[in-house]
């Protein structure tokens, strides 16, 4: 092989291969895929998101959660996804329409978070889990989040906001209470939208576990 | 030395020039700066980096630590971990080796040493800004691509300028024969901007739609690995083992096998981390066959190492060189038969999120990767700076902490990925057993972490010494086992 033309030409075309194979074919196919309409509600499957939960999307990647936390529920019987309740039935393409940047992830060194919205629904367990994860889940290797939050007095009435029931070395003093920040309300409001249990034609849920 | 012009060199009427020099010496002392600086540079990296992989990594075993900051929390100091060893020491440190080996192989002196000293002074700084951004908060979360988009187009224009390099210096090559090493680094300089211009354009400046993005997210992550570290580590495979030895690779046509089979089958590699995942099975199908078929260019560059080696492997016993480089050639079949078993999907759906991949980046990266440049710098900086290692025992101490230390993170990881692995696959199994599994062997990743950077500050250090010629005046080279005698 000394020439070479031939090199260039052969190392571009094997290359080409794959770039429309891996690249051009999903950007063209996955790329413009639409919501399906929602016969029951009027409304849309993937269901719209609020703003918060949108920019909430942010705050999970600027936190890196993805490098702990998957969301995507494989099928079976290739995995035991389902059968360990991870979501209902399998997660796919037009699940993620809603995101800006897909959190596929590639670990579940945490639990997968493919429908943590149907698991935990409330946004008060999000924040105390945030704030001292191991007041939550005492054997948890998931960091605090406290930067996050802010711990002021209370003058005058307690807040609104505050975060309610919080123990551990980290919790307020009387007195005190601790308030979320916008990326953190964001935050929640992002985790609690993650529900895909919605019926898509696509991914009927397996009959026998 | 009478340099065409710029300008001259890039024209397509410039008939190329033939140059009077062919000796080696002053066409190493011609590659002398910039390969210097990228050479500096990424060992600097190489340190920081790994100091903010061993922190994540106690990180794991200890999320209290230091967990009140938002910049040193676990999901930045990650990927800033890898960022700064792939984009920082790896992608330099192959440049550096690239444009040495392309200088000796084209047969001339660099050309334009300024486009790659700017070169490389650039690709430092949108390192720098691209690292900062992620512990800012700004990075990402997309998994080799995290850097913010404030920083790649910086990279982009240190890239180009060693892209225009690359294409003078092919064109001016004294003619004849093209040696195998250099289709490796042309393939591999051709394919990294296209990898990375479209990755970039697709996932970070223009977005498109959440559900394609997957897809492209992991052709661009494997083939980063497969058609930009691998070539170049393969092309000084095949530049070094021969050279050492001083006899010529086994067979040519095992290498042409070797090198277009990997052209055509790594490329469609990527979708094997997807198995299972919200795209269409036809693409992850072909993914996970492409993978299989890396057996094909793996086992032919094996046998065509291996039978170049037969009959001297004492030479591993004297030469730094060529210990680091087999060490990290026999740890590219490993890796290589590893990965292409984790894409059959019974396996892949056990070892599929856990440890077992970190394990299996790391064989790759470290093992083999990043021990072949370190052979390959063992070779190269002598020539340049003209002073020998000055101490054989430290270079013994690097290899055996580097070995001993890379051989037990990637036991533990893929050990405790594996129980890990178990357990989550388990229907009967809970989550929390998936996590104490792993704990043990997560402690001991830990440890070889300090292994690991023992043997990089002996490294660095004896680079330094190198930089300013300290040490006394050595006859010969530094070799390993006959320290005294020496004369070869």
């Amino acid at each position: 092989m000394n020439k070479l033309p031939l090199i260039f030409v052969g190392a571009f075309l094997t290359f080409l291969s794959a770039w429309i194979g891996l690249v051009a074919y999903p950007t063209l196919n996955l790329g413009d895929l639409q919501p399906l309409p929602d016969e029951e509600t009027g409304g849309f499957l993937p269901p719209t998101t609020s703003g918060s939960a949108v920019a909430g999307q942010k705050v999970y990647a600027s936190s890196g959660c993805v490098y702990c936390h998957s969301q995507q529920v494989r099928w079976s019987p290739l995995s035991t996804d389902i059968a360990k309740g991870l979501g209902a039935r399998q997660t796919v393409a037009r699940d993620y329409l809603r995101e800006k940047v897909t959190y596929l992830g590639t670990m579940r060194t945490g639990p997968d978070l493919s429908n943590i919205g149907v698991r935990q629904p409330d946004a008060n367990w999000h924040h105390q889990h945030l704030f001292e994860p191991q007041t939550i889940t005492d054997w948890s290797i998931m960091p605090s989040y406290r930067y996050l939050y802010k711990t002021r007095k209370i003058v005058g009435q307690p807040s609104e906001d505050a975060v309610q029931g919080l123990r551990g070395p980290n919790a307020p003093k009387p007195g005190y209470e601790v308030v979320p920040t916008e990326d953190a309300k964001n935050l929640v409001a992002y985790l609690l939208s993650l529900k895909r249990n919605y019926k898509l034609p696509e991914a009927p849920e397996p009959t026998e576990p | 030395m009478n340099q065409p012009s710029l300008l001259s060199s890039l024209h397509p009427a410039t008939e190329p020039d033939t140059l009077d020099s062919t000796d080696r010496a002053k066409i190493d002392a011609s590659t002398r700066l910039p390969v210097l600086l990228f050479f500096g540079s990424a060992i600097f990296w190489l340190l920081l980096g790994s100091f903010l992989g061993l922190l994540s990594a106690w990180k794991m075993t200890n999320p209290w630590l230091l967990d009140s900051m938002g910049w040193l929390t676990f999901g930045r100091l990650r990927p800033a971990h890898l960022n700064a060893v792939a984009y920082g020491w790896a992608a330099p440190a192959a440049i550096g080796v690239g444009l040495w080996l392309t200088a000796r192989l084209c047969r001339i002196p660099l050309l334009h040493s300024k486009l790659l000293v700017s070169a490389a002074i650039i690709w430092n700084l949108g390192i720098l800004v691209g690292i900062c951004g992620i512990l800012i908060g700004d990075g990402r979360s997309i998994e080799w691509l995290e850097f913010p988009a404030y920083s790649t187009p910086i990279l982009f224009v240190s890239y180009a300028l060693i892209g225009i390099w690359t294409i003078i210096m092919f064109r001016f090559r004294k003619p004849g024969h093209i040696y195998v090493s250099q289709w490796y680094l042309f393939a591999a300089f051709l394919w990294f901007p296209w990898l990375y211009a479209t990755a970039n354009i697709l996932l970070v400046w223009q977005p498109v739609q959440g559900p394609a993005q997957g897809a492209i997210n992991w052709w661009y992550a494997h083939n980063v690995l497969g058609l930009w570290f691998t070539p170049i580590g393969l092309a000084s495979a095949y530049y070094f083992i021969p050279k050492v030895i001083g006899r010529p690779i086994h067979s040519y046509y095992l290498s042409i096998l070797g090198f277009w089979s990997l052209a055509l089958f790594y490329s469609w590699n990527g979708l094997h981390h997807l198995i299972g995942g919200p795209f269409p099975a036809w693409l992850i199908s072909a993914s996970v066959v492409a993978s299989l078929m890396m057996f094909i260019p793996v086992i032919t560059t094996a046998i065509n190492h291996h039978m170049t080696m037969q009959g001297h492997f004492e030479a591993l016993k004297w030469s730094p060189t060529l210990r680091f480089t087999v060490f990290g050639a026999v740890a590219y079949t490993v890796v290589s038969l590893q990965g292409s078993s984790m894409a059959i999907p019974s396996l892949n759906t056990i070892t599929h999120f856990t440890d077992y991949t970190i394990g299996h980046a790391h064989l790759g990266l470290y093992a083999f990767f990043t021990m072949m440049m370190f052979g390959a710098m063992y070779y190269i900086v002598p020539r340049l700076v003209g002073w020998e290692w000055p101490s054989a025992s430290m270079i013994r101490w690097h290899f055996w902490l580097s070995a001993v230390g890379i051989i037990l993170m990637v036991s533990a990881l893929t050990l405790g990925g594996l129980l890990q692995g178990l357990a989550l696959y388990d229907v009967k199994s809970t989550f929390r057993s998936s996590l104490e599994f792993a704990t043990p062997f997560r402690y001991l990743r830990g440890v070889s972490g300090f292994v690991l950077m023992a043997g990089q500050i002996i490294f660095a250090i004896l680079f330094i010494q190198m930089l300013l010629k300290l040490g006394t005046p050595k006859k010969g080279p530094a070799l390993l086992g006959k320290p005294d005698d020496a004369t070869v």
